[in-house]
């Protein structure tokens, strides 16, 4: 069943997609939901699911920087997906899901947890059976999303970590000084 | 199957380069004149078995050349030879060869004999002086001769089948070339017809040799693989037939060549056997010169000349990184560790033992008695986290053992007379610790020495004594290591620094600087006094990387000086990287982590002692001091409690050689911790060193105090700052 639906994809969606067991193919996605829409990342860079706790707030981070966890005896810095992408703001509590991933450097590879609303489930998906992101315009940057998907009747977004919580992409405190030097 | 003693091998590294540096140490501390029986004995002894060593080893070059000196030691300790101060020299520059040659092998390099042959011929020129040549001398050459043969003739025959194990001889012909000049000859002989040839069994065999002073053991290795599928003989050239060598070679590649060629259009092997045609002709170039060499080397044995060469017996190249590094423990720190191992593991099992039974079975009695348990628990874990950080602690006296030397080179080189005082040579230092410690170190000695240290003529005028004293000293206080460097020398001259510091702009000569401001300027990058730059110091790049690389091990250093009386060089060290005692404090909902180090005193101040300051900063008069002012939640962008300043306290800081103040809400515990890093996962912080965990499981962040002296410096753009990284993220969002 789960060839038919990769032969039809192209449909627009037209047909689902078998979850997890029913494709061993292609690669596996572990999904959650954040306000009503459903997120992808690749389950490979997922290392755990943890619940939801009291971070350390780090001094003068970007705004979607949480603070800091201590993951069994190391530090792991929290990101907040809602602020990444512009969302309302809602109270964490103890229901709220964090996802650590590992993500690979160039030279090393770091841990990340990200906050979102709750897990939902694994689908194996192929990669034609991802459409690239539709360009928003200058207004809205899409690098981090690999593509979207459907299964079901419903949208998946498939993100791409490494770009997603690329840290030198944010300015730095030395360059924001910089820029208020070239400025006064 | 023999045992294998390269395991060994690193263990006589080590004991050889300790047996140098105490030979070292004894010959620094020999007194020509009047020879002290103990102190010979020493540099005997560290001689003798470094020769036992290497013999067993089989590093022959070395173990021949330390047959020499201690012929030579062994005259002088039985009383039959007085020692003359260039024969100390000569011993001293012999300890250095002997290093270089060991630290070579350590890197797993061939040894280069020029520089010790050189010494060796002067030592024997000392020798033969004496009416009758001591017949050991005599004896050693030919035992020299005996370890090192010319050269190694190799059978190598091959089994069928080797190939298919993915053995490939011309890797191992390769890696014989690297240790010598490798002659192949190849043998075709068993080739079979080509019909009858098989492309994946081998039929040739081969006759290698190996001219140089190859250790049997190193050639062996590279054919440890095939032991198994190969008829391995090894001959060893006798020095005599040296001369003969060079023609049986050319014999042997005129008839290999002759081999190959018939060989060559035969099926599999043709593309082995032309890769060997390609080598020949290179390594049959090679082969001359060093026979010449060798015949140069030979006469000049004869003439007993010194030759030139031994004017450079230092260490040729940098030492390598060892592959792996070890440490010496004393047993006690041992024994310590094992004991309290033992009661940890009592602790344990009377814990687990509370851990049984069902939940009603828990009564009150229980309790007590888990409580007295957790608490014997926490008493063992620091023993024992103690007991573990003294492991890595070494006396600091590896560090300082370096000095003697390089101060009486130094004196000589700048024709100046000193006198190296060491001081507390025991006292104990993390071994991360001392490694990084010791570049600043030499840097600050060489100063004393160059800069510090008048010539005896101005010595003499100034009526001091010629000879300068320059002091080394270390000692505990507190969680910290002092390192003082002291000298007796010029001191530092103000009006000299002020000038320069004028010149290059670091200050205004408006600006008004208190005597330690004006000393401390020494450390800024490109800040050199000396009138003229000598080979020894004074290039002005050195005392802010001495101040970097201190700061760096979070530690710091100052100078005290008199003019005409000398500086002195403070160092300050935490005895260990990775725990650091803390001072909590509480910022509105957040703890923070100060080192207690840095803290010099916590006051609660009133409103009248605060000064306001053109531009916004405040001050803190305190007693006679007016103490610049930084609100943490300020630089931090959090919350405080605090309305004002008299609701919170006022940490004193010291940093640099000045006070800062910075206000918290609330003193905490104070306590050990482990410091854990926060670019593992995420980035450099500013004002933040690092993070540690709490007891309860909750991060902390650790102050960094340098960091928010100087971000609290720029308190206004701190503040716009703030507000861009709130608009930037705002537009990234959007």
């Amino acid at each position: 069943m789960s060839n038919s639906a990769v032969s039809q994809e192209h449909d627009n969606g037209g047909m689902g997609v078998g979850s997890a067991h029913a494709d061993e193919s292609g690669d596996q996605y572990l999904t959650f939901i954040m306000a009503d829409e459903e997120y992808g990342v690749d389950i490979l860079k997922v290392q755990e699911i943890r619940g939801w706790e009291r971070t350390t707030p780090i001094p003068n981070a970007p705004p979607h920087i949480k603070g800091v966890i201590n993951l069994r005896g190391t530090v792991v810095p929290i990101v907040d997906l809602r602020r990444c992408f512009g969302l309302d703001q809602v109270e964490y509590g103890p229901l709220t899901v964090v996802i650590v991933l590992r993500i690979d450097g160039d030279h090393s590879s770091r841990t990340m947890g990200i906050v979102v609303d709750a897990v939902s489930d694994v689908y194996s998906l192929d990669k034609d059976q991802m459409q690239s992101a539709p360009n928003m315009g200058d207004s809205f940057d899409t690098s981090y999303i690999r593509g979207l998907a459907t299964v079901g009747e419903k949208m998946v977004m498939l993100l791409e970590i490494n770009e997603l919580l690329d840290l030198d992409d944010l300015p730095s405190d030395k360059e924001l000084k910089q820029q208020l030097k070239a400025e006064a | 199957m023999s045992v294998d003693i390269s395991q060994f091998y690193q263990v006589f590294f080590e004991e050889s380069l300790e047996g140098l540096d105490n030979m070292e140490s004894a010959l620094m501390a020999l007194d020509t004149d009047n020879i002290d029986a103990e102190t010979i004995n020493t540099i005997f002894r560290a001689a003798h078995s470094i020769k036992g060593g290497s013999a067993t080893f089989g590093f022959s070059e070395v173990a021949s050349f330390t047959h020499v000196l201690e012929t030579l030691l062994d005259e002088v300790r039985e009383g039959a030879r007085g020692l003359a101060p260039d024969h100390v020299d000569l011993l001293l520059r012999s300890v250095d060869a002997m290093r270089g040659m060991i630290v070579t092998l350590q890197a797993g390099e061939a040894i280069d004999t020029r520089d010790s042959d050189g010494l060796k011929v002067q030592f024997e020129a000392i020798l033969s002086g004496d009416q009758h040549v001591p017949e050991a001398a005599v004896e050693s050459v030919e035992v020299a001769d005996e370890l090192t043969p010319a050269g190694w003739k190799i059978e190598f025959a091959p089994h069928a089948d080797m190939l298919r194990t993915g053995n490939e001889p011309i890797r191992m012909f390769r890696e014989l070339a690297a240790l010598g000049d490798l002659k192949v000859q190849c043998h075709t002989n068993k080739l079979p017809s080509f019909d009858a040839l098989s492309p994946e069994e081998c039929y040739l065999s081969w006759t290698l040799t190996l001219l140089g002073q190859v250790a049997l053991d190193d050639i062996k290795e590279v054919f440890e693989w095939v032991e198994d599928e190969a008829d391995i003989a090894y001959h060893a050239l006798a020095e005599g037939t040296v001369d003969n060598v060079a023609d049986y070679i050319d014999n042997a590649v005129a008839e290999g060549g002759a081999d190959q060629v018939v060989a060559s259009p035969r099926g599999a092997n043709e593309a082995m056997v032309n890769d060997m045609l390609t080598e020949v002709p290179d390594t049959n170039a090679a082969v001359v010169t060093p026979l010449k060499e060798h015949a140069t080397q030979k006469d000049a044995v004869a003439s007993h000349s010194p030759p030139q060469a031994t004017a450079k017996a230092a260490p040729k190249t940098a030492p390598k990184p060892a592959a792996e590094s070890s440490i010496r423990v004393g047993t006690d720190k041992i024994d310590q560790l094992i004991n309290l191992v033992g009661e940890l593991v009592i602790t344990q099992s009377m814990l687990g033992q509370l851990g049984e039974g069902d939940s009603e079975d828990f009564t009150q009695e229980k309790l007590l008695r888990l409580q007295e348990g957790l608490s014997q628990l926490e008493q063992n874990t620091r023993e024992l986290q103690e007991s573990v950080m003294r492991i890595r602690m070494l006396p600091i006296s590896f560090s300082f053992s370096r000095f003697p030397r390089m101060v009486r080179d130094l004196s000589q080189r700048l024709d100046k007379k000193i006198n190296l005082i060491l001081q507390g040579e025991q006292t104990e230092l993390d071994k991360t610790v001392m490694e990084k410690i010791g570049d600043p170190l030499v840097h600050l000695v060489r100063n004393s020495v160059d800069h510090g240290i008048e010539p005896p003529d101005v010595r003499r005028a100034a009526g001091k004594p010629e000879t300068g004293v320059v002091t080394l000293n270390a000692y505990h206080q507190g969680g910290n290591v002092v390192i003082e460097i002291r000298d007796d020398g010029a001191g530092l001259n103000k009006e000299r620094i002020l000038a320069k510091a004028y010149e290059n702009g670091i200050v205004n000569p408006s600006d008004n600087l208190t005597e330690e401001q004006i000393y401390d300027l020494i450390f800024q990058p490109g800040f050199s006094t000396a009138k003229e730059v000598s080979d020894v110091s004074g290039r002005g790049v050195g005392m802010d990387v001495v101040r970097r690389n201190i700061q760096e091990l979070n530690g710091s250093v100052d100078v005290k000086s008199q003019l005409g009386k000398g500086s002195t060089f403070t160092i300050r060290l935490p005895l260990t990287l990775a725990i650091l005692d803390g001072q909590l404090v509480r910022v509105g909902d957040q703890n923070y982590i100060f080192p207690l180090v840095s803290i010099v005193e916590s006051i609660q101040v009133g409103r009248n002692q605060i000064n306001q300051m053109a531009g916004g900063s405040q001050v803190l008069r305190l007693r006679d001091e007016y103490i610049p002012i930084v609100y943490l939640h300020e630089i931090y962008s959090t919350t405080a409690d605090l309305h004002s300043i008299e609701e919170g306290l006022v940490v004193v800081v010291e940093f640099d050689g000045g006070k800062y103040g910075v206000v918290v809400d609330d003193l905490l515990a104070q306590q050990q911790v482990v410091i854990k890093s926060l670019e593992t996962n995420y980035r450099r912080v500013e004002g933040v060193s690092g993070a540690t965990i709490l007891g309860d499981g909750t991060v902390a962040l650790i102050v960094d105090i340098a960091g928010i002296v100087k971000m609290g410096g720029a308190g206004q753009a701190i503040k716009q700052i703030e507000t861009m990284v709130k608009n930037m993220s705002k537009a990234k969002v959007a």
